[in-house]
């Protein structure tokens, strides 16, 4: 993608949803005008109820590339408003206005000429717009080496646990927060700077990081790669949480 | 034809016509930050407006407490859906900082740490719409929300109150700055929803 896709409203239909974690949704949504998005982009759901209240609210795409089938992965927040309908009420067939694509920085594109290694590290539903640079990546026969990094709580909460035992071209490691795997080598606990370090690209390489999860994860991570010597303007963040 | 999503709106919250369209209160507030959060002290800070002949004017953190500090009561919009009301900010008002300064032009490049820029017409910034801000909600700013200083423009989308910020360009016609070369709109009215271009 060379140049930004115009953003603007599409409807969607939901061409399939299942359970993704024992708190969130994949939903498939077929939507015939999508102009196709880089990975890593967003878009913004808007629910209209009979009486034409509406409410709005972003998610990152988990699919990218020149497709009409957008991926979704909806975490449900349990006092939120839209999350909820879009996990429990929303049904096959059902109608959804999206607008997008959304956001140009935060994204990962083949085209791009640089080949340093991209390292990828994400807390919790922050993993769904590297999922999607990881896909795209897999779909490139020969590019920059990946590497993710994924703190989750307990296996149940991984999302794409399944895409991602099967990514060939992104070295993945799933750090457990709170209960490890059966049989898992590595103890439930959380990341330190210690831990951390072995799991990223070393700085020596010059990777470009993308980070993505909630407020407190992102600024923590941040702190450490600055700590282990990686340039400042080679990482982007996403961050999100609070805004029920 | 509109879609209509049955089943959904049992949950709003009560109407308030202080929320622009597509807009949602929260009570806590959200960070919204493209890159690394800067860490700067007051002691290294300092803020520069520079004209189109090259004319600098400086204040370093001493001289801006000085120009007189405001208190501000505002609601808030981000760009990301959420609303914030009746925030209670202290700041110098841009209208001070531009008494003296010379120009011809109508727009600004602001300038932030941390690289980020943000492009606004000079016109919102100016006549009570917009300040330096070194504290919110009682507290000095924390660098997660832009401290020491940021700037505050309520009346627009909030990713143009720039976060760190240092200083502002004066320039003759509209270029866009980081968020709008990202796909943001240029100006950012959340009463007209301009959220995108």
């Amino acid at each position: 993608m060379t140049s930004p896709v115009r953003a603007s409203w599409h409807v969607g239909r939901v061409a399939s949803r299942r359970r993704e974690t024992t708190s969130a949704v994949r939903l498939e949504l077929d939507v015939p005008t999508w102009p196709g998005n880089p990975a890593g982009a967003h878009l913004d759901v808007r629910l209209t109820a009979p009486d034409g209240y509406q409410a709005t609210r972003s998610y990152s795409v988990a699919s990218s590339g020149p497709t009409t089938r957008v991926t979704l992965a909806v975490d449900e927040l349990p006092s939120g408003e839209v999350s909820p309908y879009l996990v429990h009420q929303l049904a096959d067939g059902d109608e959804l206005e999206v607008h997008g694509p959304l956001g140009h920085y935060f994204v990962w594109t083949p085209t791009e000429p640089d080949r340093s290694p991209v390292q990828l590290i994400a807390g919790g539903s922050g993993v769904v717009p590297l999922f999607a640079m990881a896909v795209a990546r897999e779909r490139e026969a020969d590019h920059a080496d990946f590497r993710l990094l994924y703190s989750v709580r307990t296996p149940e909460d991984v999302f794409f646990a399944e895409e991602l035992s099967a990514l060939s071209k992104t070295v993945v490691d799933v750090v457990h927060t709170r209960r490890s795997p059966t049989g898992s080598p590595r103890p439930p606990g959380r990341l330190t700077p210690e831990s951390f370090a072995e799991f990223v690209f070393p700085a020596t390489s010059t990777p470009r990081i993308f980070v993505c999860g909630p407020t407190p994860f992102v600024e923590t991570i941040a702190h450490w790669l600055l700590k282990l010597g990686h340039d400042p303007n080679r990482i982007r963040t996403e961050r999100f949480g609070g805004s029920g | 034809m509109p879609v209509i999503n049955s089943g959904f709106g049992s949950r709003r919250g009560a109407g308030n016509p202080r929320l622009p369209p597509g807009q949602t209160l929260v009570d806590d507030w959200p960070v919204l930050t493209a890159g690394l959060t800067p860490d700067i002290g007051t002691h290294e800070w300092t803020f520069t407006i520079t004209t189109e002949t090259g004319a600098e004017h400086g204040w370093d953190w001493n001289a801006l407490q000085n120009v007189g500090v405001e208190d501000i009561i505002t609601d808030i919009h981000c760009v990301t859906h959420w609303s914030k009301l009746d925030m209670a900010w202290r700041g110098v008002p841009l209208d001070r900082l531009f008494e003296d300064v010379e120009t011809s032009c109508d727009y600004v490049m602001v300038r932030s740490d941390g690289g980020y820029t943000t492009n606004l017409p000079l016109a919102d910034l100016l006549e009570g719409q917009a300040w330096i801000a070194t504290e919110a909600e009682g507290v000095a700013l924390t660098p997660e929300h832009g401290g020491p200083a940021r700037l505050l423009v309520p009346h627009l989308y909030f990713w143009k109150s720039a976060k760190w910020v240092r200083g502002m360009r004066m320039m003759p016609s509209d270029e866009p700055g980081f968020w709008e070369q990202n796909g943001y709109h240029l100006r950012g009215d959340p009463w007209r929803e301009e959220r995108y271009w």
